[in-house]
């Protein structure tokens, strides 16, 4: 009897295992579907500041499915769904529409917040998506940089943009106030983290975007309402 | 005799620490495939270490590993408690490897990733304490 009773310990110790997994993995897929105020992404309220306007938006004004993305430059998990929205939006064309706000997360990622400036500055020369496309495709050499400057202004060079005035924009008023309009935005959706992506004003869960399967899905069913 | 019992003790306290580590990596496997942690937050080092690309090997989350290392030195120390000394050797190997993965873990947290995530330091704490427990453990049961 004694004999067996180790193998009794690991196969209820097994057992209890895997049930807590099972728990976890219930629990955080039941809270952002039936719980929206615990979730960390609830719904838009409607009253909600517009944000930063112009915003800035790509597609096409009359698509079915709008996708608003809070998104931090530095932040490795935009950084990852970066590709997985381009594909989409390739796929998609004139039926999604995407929108940007700033989200710089400062405690995380020190640079956060100078890659917003350089972003919104070259949107003030109508280049914001170039330069969007830049910072997350470079992401991982400006991110471990020292000083970044230098860097932005190359791909501001790059971009063929006025690189004297860039300079002066990523510090102007202009470019602050878009920052902190599409941020009162963000706090009024109580956005905590990033990516937190909205489609046709619905919040959805992180598991719901992170790959384009997923993404398509999330889009399919809102085109499908 | 007192020695066969304090190796026993030394070997369920093993099991005991192994299993706060599978609970720990357990957390972290669910986590990381519902995408809980992988987000970054206001107030995190967690999201930067589990978002990382070290957080994964070959598509896999690196806590799904742990937690079967954790199970498996679970098991053999539970063995070992109960006078199953043959699985001693195979458990110290099994030990070794994990304290050995540890370091490698702590080495990319503090000089690649410049992070630290709260539940990886618990599962490095824990299988240090495994490594030591099971050293002596096999040193006293020779």
């Amino acid at each position: 009897m004694k004999r067996f009773f180790p193998f009794a310990i690991i196969v209820i110790v097994l057992a209890g295992a895997l049930a807590a997994g099972w728990y976890w993995w219930k629990a955080a897929h039941k809270s952002p579907a039936s719980e929206p105020s615990n979730s960390g992404i609830p719904a838009v309220p409607t009253s909600a500041p517009a944000g930063a306007q112009p915003q800035h938006v790509r597609g096409s004004e009359t698509a079915p499915v709008t996708l608003e993305e809070f998104g931090d430059f530095e932040c490795p998990s935009c950084g990852l769904f970066y590709p997985v929205l381009k594909t989409i939006e390739g796929a998609y064309g004139s039926r999604l529409r995407v929108i940007f706000r700033e989200f710089p997360l400062t405690t995380p990622h020190p640079h956060a917040l100078a890659a917003a400036h350089a972003a919104e500055a070259a949107g003030l020369q109508g280049r914001f998506w170039e330069m969007h496309d830049l910072l997350y495709e470079n992401q991982e050499a400006w991110a471990k940089a020292f000083d970044v400057r230098p860097i932005f202004e190359g791909y501001a060079s790059k971009l063929g943009l006025d690189v004297e005035r860039f300079k002066q924009d990523q510090t102007s008023e202009a470019v602050d106030n878009r920052i902190f309009l599409d941020g009162l935005r963000a706090h009024s959706f109580g956005v905590q983290g990033t990516p937190t992506i909205y489609i046709n004003g619905r919040g959805i869960p992180y598991e719901e975007f992170r790959t384009v399967e997923a993404l398509r899905a999330s889009i399919d069913k809102a085109l499908a309402k | 005799m007192i020695q066969n019992r304090r190796v026993a003790i030394l070997y369920s306290v093993a099991a005991f620490v192994a299993l706060i580590g599978l609970a720990d990596a357990i957390y972290l496997t669910i986590g990381h495939i519902t995408g809980q942690t992988v987000r970054c937050t206001i107030t995190s080092g967690c999201s930067e270490v589990l978002g990382s690309r070290y957080a994964t090997v070959r598509g896999q989350p690196v806590a799904l590993f742990g937690a079967i290392a954790y199970f498996t030195v679970f098991s053999l120390a539970t063995l070992a408690a109960f006078g199953y000394r043959l699985v001693g050797k195979l458990l110290l190997l099994i030990v070794t490897l994990m304290f050995l993965a540890t370091l490698w873990l702590l080495y990319l947290q503090a000089f690649v990733i410049h992070h630290f995530c709260q539940y990886c330091l618990l599962s490095a704490a824990a299988t240090t304490t495994l490594t030591v427990l099971v050293a002596i453990a096999t040193r006293a049961s020779r």
